[in-house]
């Protein structure tokens, strides 16, 4: 993975920046610039931990308004800057650079208002995820979102990254549940996004800013809309023979009008590695295990449970177990959520990929894989968000085996070649980052990838913020736009006109 | 207007454009036209009309995913979805009406370009949060494309949302890949009657705060009850709070009956059938309440629910008018007698007071002329909204004006 090199005189300046940077706090403020080599190592990498480099520095503000000044100066001396919230990005959205200052939004912790009226919550950006849930759960409501990081993640990433989670099926993406933002700008202006009403009106810019990976700006509170807790969740384990008969079961629950709160789909080696590891209980001879969940008034997911039930036979199913109480329902759940660590013991690294396909593609898309798995040596565990079409194989590798990363990382681009061509897409909830970066030529042509950092410059025209991620080639802004036209054409006389 | 282009495929389209550039006109982008009071009028030498560019391309029911050229009828997707039992969730309104053109002519690039959302938008979002990607030309004359055709994708900038909205400002949309879902089994509406505003906002609140999924919320005060083909509302003699619950059969009837008791201690309870709940969001979706009144200015606006009857109280004192809520109390559909700039500030003031914004919807030219019709921008936005513009059409050649001067 190579990341724009370096400049050396902003490295040379460290001493001077850390200094100017420490300056820019207030005397009654206390400054919170990490600089020492040994503190930085924790700032290295996020959650894509293959990948490593120790930035400048760190600096760690607590208001917006000294965001504003950090990014004013780093605007006007043009030193690289990458956001930071909680670093579990899966991409390397916050993989920093060795020319940038880490900007690190883990004081920016506190929730601001609960508004039930409005329904809505207002939260600093590093606030985590799962908090703003505890925050409303005395009063039955939730944040619908759960990214599997829920615990450590935090919105103002979950923003970056247009996060999702197991129940986006039927609650949509973090952009389906944001009502605003604040958001600094490189230069230092302050400008607000929506807010407790619907649709901003005019341009969307908070769902263009939505996903953008710390690009755009850097989010410093976040708005997001509460829900009232379904009555009633219940899970139902169902085991087929094969993947097929799996695919065809997700497709039939849709095709009946049916749209689960959740729907996940594991493989045979998936199911196998989480049943050591957590014994939920998950059948052993299955080739597929879905867990369907619903929920809603007891009335209908009764009602639900038994056509699902009668659809999953109808296909071929093994097995169908429900779940009769909240334990038992957790429990399915556990092998699932325990997938990334089950997936863990087995082998000393893995790379967990995160294609999108039409969900129709499934088979062909799980045949493939395993072929690539026997060509490159290298095992592939898949755990799947059925309902969305979205793909998680866990690719296992050695990190201290010659080679072995090298093999991991061409396995997962063959992966996401292959989602792209049938029909799918590189990144469904992870983000490009530093990870996909290399193959959005893959899924875009030069023109659609010129068009999109041409919304970059709109932001950032030094392309100061979080370079060297999503954009396999940088340009210069000034490059862009230029319009290959000459005055004066004749117009197109073929062309039907009214 | 010089020149009418009807493009009939994507080259077309291109072409289309890049004379435009050559020659530095200015085009009047639209789908069928049938919203294109909306906003500020465009100063054009040529116009760009989609609506012979159209047939749906994909449809996969158990995917929930179709394609269609932009400028495929609105009534036609519905039609087709229909067929398989399911729908485009944002419940897209129909202001062909509204704008003085007949019922179901409007065009999908057009739904999207406005960024449509009826009554359903509180529980399944607005047509920005249905486009799974598109193509279309931008102002270079560059065929581009963004997003995909799966629900879940994060590769790249989201530009389907910043099209969603852009009043064909940005790029002229050739094709487009939408989420759709499945239409529900049964719709069934509560009906509190004789509320006033304030007492019906903390009703909605209530029900869209409980677990009863709600899929609508409106507030029609007395006299504008009135005028709804449903005889139990035309005829209650007072204001009538509307609250619908969809889903499967057995789900709304425990659903209905559990609203019905939490509702019960807040006044006179009706309930319509199937059949009248879906005439009467018909009704508030496509604002029939002020369809018949062509002399009047038709104001939409987006505020915070909870603070709907204040805003709609401010307007009340200082403009003669009248309104009904949407959205639980976010959205407020108001018609005023006056089309001045004076009545523009009081409104923009009241909605200011509390975060939101106000867009004239309908008025007459001289109005559409004088009185910004988006809600004006001011600091960091105007100048990232400029470059935004400058950045996908330099030149200025797609509906310029329309959305704000200069843009």
């Amino acid at each position: 993975m190579r990341m724009p090199e370096p400049d050396a005189q902003t490295i040379a300046r460290k001493d001077e920046i850390v200094r100017s940077l420490i300056a820019l706090f207030r005397a009654d403020e206390g400054a919170a610039v990490i600089h020492d080599a040994a503190q930085l190592r924790a700032f290295e990498c996020d959650g894509l931990s293959a990948y490593r480099a120790r930035p400048l520095c760190v600096v760690l503000p607590e208001t917006t308004e000294q965001v504003s000044r950090i990014l004013r100066y780093c605007d006007e001396q043009k030193i690289k800057v990458v956001a930071r919230g909680s670093g579990t990005s899966l991409s390397g959205g916050a993989l920093p650079l060795a020319d940038s200052v880490v900007l690190g939004l883990s004081k920016f912790n506190r929730i601001l208002d609960v508004d039930y009226a409005n329904r809505c919550v207002v939260a600093q950006s590093g606030v985590t995820n799962l908090s703003i849930s505890d925050a409303v759960a005395s009063e039955g409501f939730y944040y619908a979102p759960d990214p599997s990081s829920q615990v450590a993640c935090s919105i103002g990433g979950n923003v970056a990254e247009n996060s999702g989670g197991v129940h986006c099926l039927k609650y949509g993406l973090t952009t389906n549940n944001v009502l605003g933002v604040e958001m600094v700008l490189i230069d230092g202006e302050v400008v607000r996004l929506g807010g407790r009403h619907l649709d901003a009106g005019g341009y969307d810019l908070l769902g263009l800013v939505t996903g953008s990976e710390g690009l755009l700006g850097i989010v410093t509170e976040v708005t997001v809309r509460i829900l009232r807790r379904p009555e009633t969740a219940e899970a139902a384990l169902i085991g087929f023979p094969t993947a097929e008969s799996a695919g065809a079961c997700v497709a039939a629950i849709i095709g009946a009008g049916i749209i689960p709160a959740g729907m996940e789909m594991m493989d045979r080696p998936a199911i196998h590695a989480t049943e050591a590891f957590v014994h939920a209980g998950y059948p052993l001879d299955a080739e597929a295990l879905l867990i369907v969940e619903l929920d809603g008034p007891a009335v209908e997911v009764a009602h639900l449970r038994d056509r699902v039930a009668a659809i999953a036979r109808s296909v071929g199913a093994n097995s169908v177990q429900t779940s009769t109480n909240e334990a038992e329902r957790l429990r399915f759940w556990a092998g699932r959520k325990a997938a990334f660590p089950a997936v863990g013991r087995l082998a000393p690294d893995y790379f967990c990929m995160d294609g999108t396909i039409p969900r129709a593609k499934l088979p062909i898309v799980l045949t493939r894989m395993a072929e690539m798995s026997q060509r490159f040596g290298l095992g592939v565990a898949n755990v799947f968000h059925a309902g969305d079409g979205n793909l998680h194989p866990l690719i296992m590798y050695d990190i201290n085996k010659p080679g072995d990363l090298e093999k991991a990382e061409e396995f997962g681009a063959e992966i996401l070649r292959l989602c792209v061509e049938v029909g799918g897409v590189l990144t469904g909830e992870h983000g490009v980052g530093v990870e996909k970066r290399d193959l959005m030529g893959e899924m875009f042509s030069e023109t659609d990838l010129n068009q999109q950092q041409r919304v970059k410059c709109a932001f950032d025209p030094d392309s100061l913020l979080n370079p060297g991620k999503v954009f396999p080639t940088l340009h210069r802004c000034v490059e862009q736009g230029r319009a290959h036209v000459h005055a004066g054409e004749l117009p197109f006389a073929h062309l039907p006109r009214l | 207007m010089d020149q009418i282009f009807v493009p009939r495929s994507e080259g077309e389209v291109a072409e289309a454009v890049r004379w435009a550039l050559a020659g530095r006109h200015a085009l009047a982008i639209s789908g069928a036209g049938t919203k294109f009071g909306w906003g500020r009028p465009v100063n054009a030498v040529a116009s760009l009309k989609l609506a012979q560019f159209s047939d749906i391309e994909l449809y996969e029911p158990e995917e929930l995913v179709l394609s269609a050229r932009a400028g495929t009828s609105m009534s036609e997707i519905e039609r087709r979805l229909a067929q398989h039992g399911q729908q485009l969730a944002f419940e897209p309104p129909d202001f062909g009406p509204l704008f003085g053109t007949p019922a179901g002519g409007g065009t999908l690039g057009g739904a999207v370009a406005c960024n449509l959302a009826g009554p359903r938008r509180i529980h399944a979002g607005a047509a920005r949060d249905h486009v799974l990607g598109f193509a279309g030309v931008n102002g270079l004359g560059e065929s581009f494309k963004a997003g995909g055709r799966v629900v879940k994708n994060v590769t790249g900038f989201d530009l389907s949302k910043l099209v969603s909205g852009s009043f064909g400002t940005l790029a002229v949309m050739t094709h487009i890949t939408l989420k759709v879902l499945p239409a529900p089994e049964e719709s069934r509406t509560i009906l509190l009657l004789g509320c006033a505003a304030a007492a019906a906002i903390g009703a909605m609140a209530a029900a869209l705060g409980s677990p009863h999924e709600i899929s609508g919320a409106a507030f029609l005060p007395a006299a504008l009850a009135t005028k709804s083909r449903i005889v139990s509302i035309a005829g209650a003699g007072v204001s009538v709070t509307a609250l619908r619950i969809e889903g499967a059969g057995p789900s709304v009837a425990v659903r209905a009956e559990t609203l019905r008791t939490l509702l019960g201690v807040r006044g006179a309870i009706g309930e319509l059938t199937d059949v009248e709940s879906r005439v009467l969001w018909r009704e508030i979706r496509d604002v029939a309440p002020f369809l018949n009144d062509r002399a009047r200015a038709i104001w939409q606006l987006s505020v915070p629910p909870a603070n709907g009857a204040q805003v709609a109280g401010d307007v009340a004192r200082q403009v003669d008018g009248e309104c009904y809520f949407d959205w639980g109390g976010g959205r407020i559909w108001l018609s005023t007698v006056s089309e001045t700039i004076e009545t523009a500030a009081v409104i923009r003031a009241a909605v200011a007071a509390v975060g939101g914004h106000a867009t004239l919807m309908r008025a007459g030219d001289a109005a559409r002329r004088s009185v910004a019709a988006f809600q004006p921008l001011s600091g960091a936005e105007k100048h990232l909204v400029a470059r935004l513009k400058d950045n996908f059409d330099p030149h200025r050649i797609f509906n310029p004006g329309r959305m704000y001067e200069g843009v």
